[in-house]
């Protein structure tokens, strides 16, 4: 498969009359993307704003962050199979709107969003403040059940993503990176020397808003399953879960999985990178044992010499990405874990919640209770109340003054486990 | 203004005498004695040290209330920025009276303590997480290398500044894991691990696999129709309006709720747990923390009384150390109150 992500650099971005790009400047139609969303019966009202990189601006709460995108050739547009029909993706051109996001905020669960911050110490903590950013708040109908909350949010967001993806059909990127990769007899034909790593991603799919999806398929209902990677850098997976905010893979990431970007600058040089395998985070033991044996199962079958495994979340998950370790040291493939860790505010506990002798190369990307103290914004886009109830605030986390203290389980992609952000633990 | 160190050595140090005076009882010397010496050369134009307390070995093991009471009045009235204590090297009982006394410089005074210890001294275990630990050599030998470490951690540790790792000053971690920005993402340094792994190169992991207690079960109850159970749960199952604000992850406290006369906590209580959707258990809270089946228990003679107070806190999150200080705590409560057995539910 060969895919072509053509960034055209964004410098600006304006609300005004027409939906276009000129001269890396992006104005969106306000009228025209809400009557869009609003299509959908269950949202009942839409706001937007803007939000750029070192305004003095905080977005709360934050569910989830998208890049507008345009397929301009080959088969599939958007997300096939939850916002456009179904089709093969991994093959063609994708003009993108590099440095734009779409970020959807709004109360859905209440614990389980997060907070972007444009400008000064909370932007070091978080990649998204620096795109971008349109703002969709999303209103629903009354009697909205979460669930279905949740989905009209998600939704809106995909479709928005495309409606100002499509501003960038003609424009000529300033960019090319070209992701290209054979079938595994071709490329372990013209690497032959070079050691074969597969990558393991892990997703959370633990059914109640906790779920990624594959093509819009909930991740909760697979077996472990391959994926050229090339399918996913053009729109094959998706944030569809509501979880701490600091170690969610956000739609955006997904996009632009850094661990595939990392091996794919490594492909052909010093590794063959064999593909990605998605494996769901089950909640049951069963569940567990099984994902895990046909994860370590797969890596084998691929002949893989190498495998980086990345989570999501905390907690539990810990059990099956060590599972998996285990398995593959076992079997003599070598392993590199990537995690976040839970040693409480202070950094004295176990920063996690199980542990294998296997597990000898693992990156941490954060405490996610590491605690944060974020200047008051001049302006707040959705509701710095939320910061009360999130995961990883507390009563009194907003000061009157507008000062935020919380943990960077509240700060969205600080801790991110593909290794997305640039944070580490040492040990004082 | 030079900043003010005040330090501690034993009878030995202190040039009392050997083994024959280690039951001296404390004393404290407006002078600057034995190891004391040096350091205030080291602190040149920046600090000084303004007094030594010196006390034997045996005394402080043997009284160590009586010895820190001491100990603690001289520091509270001097009033330094620092503490220092040793280095102790490997000697056992040296070790433990340099960890008392920093541990009480930090713990009730609040003050900054540094210290010098062997890393075999049983007495690291003890003062690691309160004061600065300068790693020694495990004799007195090591003195000269010791004290220009001690003085350069004093000096940081009194002006405010951060310390450097573990390795650049020459300290024993302390075991405090902290977040820090990196050069590369983690992606990145994922891919250069696993490239030097298949090359067989030398690599440092990022994070140590944690080594874990284990917990054996208690003794099966014998009778449960006499047994009194209490219910303690960590989905977040909190009155509504959650009074007492526990946290919806990384709790900091648990809370605790008279239900003796509720036969469920429908209607009344809520999740306030972060880590999955609240709605079925909003709808039915005893679906996370089952008090209407062990009511039925009761009535049934099943069990012969459900503990009139059920106890939550929330698991996601929540660092394990909080969670042995919680379990401490409710197990105390609940072992005092003459309850047999805990029905405790995760999510």
């Amino acid at each position: 498969m060969k895919l072509e992500h053509r960034r055209i650099h964004i410098k600006d971005m304006q609300i005004g009359k027409e939906t276009k790009v000129v001269d890396g400047v992006l104005t969106i139609n306000e009228e025209e993307l809400i009557k869009c969303l609003k299509e959908d019966k269950k949202i009942k009202e839409v706001k937007l704003d803007i939000a750029r990189p070192g305004e003095k601006t905080r977005i709360i709460p934050v569910k989830d962050v998208i890049e507008p995108r345009v397929k301009i050739e080959g088969s599939g547009n958007g997300f096939p199979g939850v916002s456009t029909d179904i089709a093969q993706l991994g093959d063609g051109k994708v003009n993108i709107l590099h440095g734009a996001a779409i970020v959807t905020v709004g109360d859905i669960v209440g614990f389980q969003e997060g907070v972007v911050d444009m400008w000064g110490e909370g932007a070091k903590w978080t990649p998204f403040s620096k795109t971008y950013n349109l703002v969709i708040d999303i209103v629903p109908v009354e009697g909205l059940e979460p669930h279905n909350h949740e989905a009209a949010v998600r939704l809106a967001g995909l479709r928005a993503a495309e409606y100002v993806g499509e501003a960038g059909r003609d424009v000529e990127p300033d960019e090319i990176k070209t992701y290209e990769l054979g079938s595994l007899a071709e490329e372990a034909k013209k690497y032959p020397e070079l050691p074969k790593v597969a990558y393991v991603e892990m997703l959370i799919s633990q059914g109640l808003l906790h779920d990624g999806y594959i093509y819009g398929v909930n991740s909760q209902l697979i077996l472990p399953t391959l994926l050229h990677p090339n399918e996913e850098l053009d729109g094959a997976v998706i944030s569809g879960n509501c979880v701490a905010a600091c170690d969610k893979i956000t739609t955006y990431q997904h996009q632009n999985n850094s661990a595939i970007l990392d091996l794919y600058e490594a492909h052909g040089k010093t590794i063959n990178f064999l593909g990605v395998i998605l494996t769901p985070e089950l909640t049951t033991l069963k569940g567990k044992f099984r994902t895990c044996d046909y994860t370590a199962k797969l890596c084998k079958t691929l002949g893989a010499d190498g495998v980086i495994i990345s989570e999501e979340g905390y907690g539990n998950p810990d059990s099956d990405l060590l599972m998996i370790c285990e398995r593959l040291e076992n079997s003599g493939i070598k392993t590199v874990l990537i995690t976040d860790e839970c040693s409480g505010r202070d950094g004295m506990g176990q920063p996690l919640a199980d542990t294998k002798k296997e597990a000898i190369a693992v990156i941490s990307t954060g405490n996610v209770s590491h605690v944060v103290k974020l200047p008051p914004a001049d302006k707040v886009i959705g509701n710095d109340r939320a910061m009360e109830t999130l995961a990883g605030g507390w009563e009194g986390s907003l000061s009157e003054d507008g000062t935020l203290e919380c943990e960077l389980n509240a700060v969205i992609g600080a801790t991110s486990e593909i290794g997305y952000h640039n944070l580490t633990v040492k040990l004082y | 203004m030079k900043f003010k160190v005040l330090y501690y050595v034993n009878q030995f140090f202190g040039q009392i005498g050997g083994e024959d005076k280690a039951g001296m009882e404390p004393e404290y010397k407006k002078e600057i004695i034995g190891p004391a010496m040096g350091l205030n050369g080291l602190l040149g134009d920046e600090g000084e040290i303004i007094g030594t307390l010196i006390c034997g070995d045996n005394y402080f093991n043997e009284h160590e209330e009586d010895a820190l009471e001491y100990i603690t009045k001289v520091i509270k009235e001097e009033n330094p920025d620092i503490v220092v204590a040793g280095p102790a090297f490997n000697a056992g009982r040296y070790g433990m009276a340099c960890a008392g006394v920093v541990n009480a410089a930090v713990e009730k005074l609040g003050k900054k303590a540094v210290t010098g210890m062997y890393i075999e001294n049983p007495a690291v275990d003890y003062a690691r997480g309160n004061a600065i630990i300068i790693e020694t050599k495990d004799s007195a030998a090591g003195m000269k290398e010791a004290l220009p470490k001690i003085a350069a951690v004093v000096k940081k540790l009194a002006h405010g500044e951060e310390l450097g790792t573990p390795k650049e000053e020459g300290y024993i971690p302390q075991g405090k894991r902290l977040t820090v920005f990196s050069e590369d993402r983690g992606s990145k340094r994922a891919v250069d691990m696993m490239l030097k792994r298949l090359n067989n190169e030398e690599f440092e992991t990022e994070l140590p696999m944690p080594v874990f207690d284990r917990v054996d079960p208690a003794d099966a109850i014998k009778d449960l129709s006499k047994a009194t159970i209490a219910l303690v749960t960590t989905g977040g199952i909190v009155p509504k309006g959650n009074p007492d604000r526990i946290q919806s992850a990384s709790a900091q406290k648990w809370g605790k709720y008279d239900v003796s006369k509720k036969d469920t906590l429908k209607g009344d209580y809520i999740t306030i747990h972060g880590g999955y959707d609240p709605v079925y258990a909003n709808e039915f809270p005893d679906r996370v923390a089952p008090l209407d089946i062990l009511k039925e228990f009761e009535k049934e003679g099943k069990i012969a009384k459900v503990y009139d107070y059920f106890y939550t806190t929330t698991g996601t999150g929540t660092a394990v150390g909080k969670s042995v200080e919680f379990g401490t705590e409710i197990g105390k409560e609940l072992s005092e109150a003459g309850v047999d057995g805990v029905i405790l539910t995760s999510t």
